[in-house]
């Protein structure tokens, strides 16, 4: 490469000694301050049309925002869906989420829930139905009931918290599971506390 | 611009019916179908260009514009379209308007959608649609525009009600202004624009949740001034936020009053005159020596309007490794999106410049406390001059020609650029002043950027306001079809080429970085663009060596028209400074062996 011009050469100018983290976060050159992943509840309020949830879930794709689960429906104004998303980034990557989907114009407001918020997951589980009276015993354990039954299974739905829903499917793989349908997380702030 | 109207626009013997018709004014003709609908909207908001190129789905749009006011300039190619209204809405200010068709019409407006959504230009695309019964059956020419162009519009509509599209263009235009600007998109199935209507479309207004903020939190200003003020080697950089936002009045005084230096991004070029004592230029990839070494030792960064793009910061981990970050953005997804901002201001650019001011001015002027740093920035402004040598017997200087055009224009003179070598000397050799100058695809890249965009610009300038485009061999082949619009138009527009017969970054890149292996960089096969100029229509003049700079430059400004200058420059000539991709901005390299350095 030809041409160039005055001046010192790189290693002959002075450089300070501060430095940033990966995220950008001015960093004493002494402690290392990468924040750890960790899993947040998204609740977004958004116009109930089509193309919103596709909008969505571009956007968190294309961003590299990681998914955990996404949840949609109705509510009680027919003109708005709630959406809950769940998702597992480092500190500085829940608010970017956040932001970028406060951004899309269908979207009417966004909040993180407090971890202490009502959530909720579903789960159908089909089984062998050699043992009719077992798998509803258990069922019950867990508060679920059995929702359908043929001679050669039976269906059990599941509703809880995300860890009770693990625990209910390690119990039941006992009776040999045939499928597994779980729904996301829909969750809302406890008390009088509007999710909005 | 030349006071005559476009011939596309309107034929004589259509002026000469709607002179002889002057009582239809006093009754407007009312819409009668989406179409026209559509059509009303844009005259709605002011619009008075339209960049398009027409095709089936959107022939019902034709046809409304067919007894319009609005000119329409139609384009060689879609890409064109979309950029020469992206550019018309950098110099204008207001959303520039493109069309097309659906399917391979939407998509080649993809790019220059793209291009606009990277630099936040405002800039609405109307696109035909198949009828809606054959959406979704892969019927003749159709896309998924909306699906397509999702990720690269600021919003987009699908607008399936003829009674409601004319609001929905107005919503479009709106929302393409208002906040953050954008690029936005309406897609209009054809049976929806051929529906009789009536409905006249209503005020052009963004939508209840759209709410962009205007004056930053009062503490987060308190405590920002705090940190101004406590500085000891502060730097402002200003964004292209700050032209969008119609704030460098604000930044200026601000700058001056506290005598803060300067600097600016790239989109940020004209926000702050270059030939003022605080002006650093530009600091990132490829800015200023002095800039760049400013940066790298602030102790108080004020960002307005700026993304902090990696051309920008290099690694981020070594940008402003010692500052504090204010973040100044009407955007709050920017705030901590690649830099973290210790102290994020959110609001309009020019309100919250107001608002530090006031704040400041409330404690004791800081300004003789950087008396020293403004020093040290001088003296790194001697130590890393921007130059390049000249000797007679070398092969022309790119760097010259862009010294020379300079010379010979007004400071209000646009500058548009392709993508490459060319666009980097074109603004370090250029002395920008005013903003809305600089015309150039910053986030995107987009090689063949310059001549649709000089078209726009043109189309938007004051009448007496010059056009000059830089590109370089390989962009310039990207859109050259675009010349048949400049001649047709009679625009007066001069695109200088800056020829070396490479893809020259490229190839400076595969030295720099490859090893020399020049894979595919080699572009001795590039047509004679004076004779191609002249077989387009336009004036052409070909340069090889200093004594013909100077009177092709000269015939091609005073020239009423679009003339091509093929300027055979130096094929090995690089740009410097350079800091590689992800590296230092400290560390930049100023010539070749610097590079094995880094």
């Amino acid at each position: 490469m030809t041409g160039g011009l005055p001046g010192a050469a790189p290693d002959e100018r002075p450089h300070p000694d501060g430095r940033r983290n990966s995220q950008g976060v001015r960093i004493d050159p002494e402690v290392e301050a990468e924040p750890e992943p960790r899993r947040a509840v998204l609740s977004a309020t958004v116009k109930h049309e089509p193309g919103v949830l596709a909008a969505v879930s571009g956007l968190f794709s294309r961003r590299q925002f990681n998914i955990e689960s996404l949840t949609v429906g109705p509510t009680e104004d027919e003109n708005r869906a709630r959406i809950t998303l769940v998702i597992e980034e480092p500190d500085p990557g829940v608010e970017q989420a956040k932001k970028q989907l406060e951004k899309l114009i269908p979207v009417i407001s966004v909040t993180e829930l407090d971890p202490s918020a009502s959530q909720r997951e579903l789960a159908l589980i089909k089984v062998d139905g050699d043992a009719p009276d077992q798998v509803q015993s258990v069922a019950e354990m867990y508060g679920g009931e059995a929702v359908d039954a043929s001679q050669e299974t039976v269906t059990v739905e599941i509703t809880g918290s995300r860890q009770k829903i693990n625990a209910a499917v390690d119990t039941f793989r006992r009776f040999d599971i045939r499928e597994v349908v779980r729904t996301g997380t829909a969750a809302l702030e406890r008390g009088a506390e509007e999710t909005r | 611009m030349s006071e005559q109207v476009p011939p596309t626009t309107q034929t004589e013997a259509e002026a000469a019916a709607a002179d002889t018709d002057e009582g239809a004014e006093d009754a407007p003709k009312g819409v009668t179908t989406g179409a026209s609908s559509v059509v009303r909207a844009l005259e709605n908001t002011g619009a008075e260009y339209l960049f398009g190129v027409q095709g089936g789905a959107i022939m019902p749009v034709y046809d409304a514009l067919f007894h319009s006011d609005l000119n329409h300039v139609t384009m060689a190619h879609e890409q064109g379209a979309a950029h020469a209204a992206d550019a018309f809405g950098i110099v204008s200010g207001d959303p520039g308007v493109c069309l097309a068709t659906s399917g391979p019409g939407a998509t080649n407006l993809v790019t220059g959608i793209a291009d606009a959504s990277m630099d936040s230009d405002p800039m609405i695309a109307l696109t035909g649609q198949v009828p809606t019964d054959f959406v979704g059956n892969d019927a003749f020419q159709e896309t998924d525009t909306t699906g397509v162009t999702d990720p690269i519009t600021k919003t987009n509509y699908f607008a399936g009600d003829e009674d409601t599209v004319g609001d929905v263009v107005g919503e479009a235009f709106a929302v393409a202004s208002e906040g953050r600007q954008g690029p936005t998109l309406v897609d209009l199935p054809k049976d929806v624009t051929q529906a009789e209507t009536d409905v006249e479309p209503g005020e052009a207004q963004t939508p209840d949740t759209y709410n962009p903020p205007e004056e930053a939190d009062d503490d987060a200003v308190e405590a920002a001034a705090d940190t101004i003020a406590a500085a000891e080697k502060p730097v402002i950089l200003a964004g292209g936020g700050v032209i969008k936002g119609e704030a460098t009045d604000e930044l200026r005084a601000f700058a001056r009053e506290y005598e803060i230096p300067v600097i600016t991004t790239m989109p940020g070029i004209g926000a702050y005159p270059e030939d003022d004592d605080l002006s650093l230029e530009v600091a990132g990839m490829h800015g200023t020596g002095y800039a760049n070494m400013a940066i790298t030792h602030c102790d108080v960064l004020v960002g307005v309007g700026t993304r902090f793009d990696d051309r920008l910061t290099g690694g981020v981990d070594s940008f402003a490794p010692e500052a504090d970050v204010v973040h100044v953005d009407i955007d709050p997804a920017e705030i901590s999106k690649n830099v973290h901002a210790d102290y994020p201001l959110i609001g309009d650019a020019g309100r919250v410049i107001d608002q530090l001011d006031d704040e400041l001015d409330r404690r004791p002027d800081p300004s003789d406390r950087y008396a020293e740093w403004r020093e040290q920035v001088q003296a790194w402004k001697t130590e890393y001059p921007m130059d390049y040598a000249t000797p007679d017997d070398e092969p022309l200087k790119p760097q010259f020609v862009v010294e020379v055009l300079d010379e010979a224009t007004d400071d209000d003179t646009v500058v548009t650029t392709g993508v490459g070598q060319h666009q980097m000397w074109a603004f370090q050799f250029w002395n920008y002043t005013e903003p809305r100058t600089w015309v150039s695809s910053h986030g995107l890249g987009t090689m063949g950027y310059g001549l649709p965009a000089a078209i726009g610009a043109k189309l938007a300038a004051d009448d007496d306001q010059s056009v000059v485009c830089f590109e370089g061999d390989g962009s310039f082949l990207m859109t050259i079809q675009e010349l048949s619009v400049a001649v047709r138009e009679n625009l007066d527009i001069t695109v200088a080429v800056l020829n070396n017969e490479y893809v020259g970054m490229v190839r400076q890149w595969q030295d720099g970085f490859f090893e020399g292996r020049r894979m595919a960089s080699e572009y001795s096969w590039c047509p004679d663009f004076a004779k191609l100029a002249e077989a387009f229509g336009a004036q052409g003049h070909t340069v090889a060596d200093y004594d013909g700079v100077e009177d092709a430059v000269e015939a091609a400004v005073e020239y009423d028209g679009p003339s091509v200058i093929d300027f055979h420059i130096d094929p090995e000539e690089n740009v410097f400074p350079m800091v590689p991709s992800g590296g230092k901005n400290g560390k930049f390299a100023l010539q070749a062996d610097h590079l094995d350095q880094l």
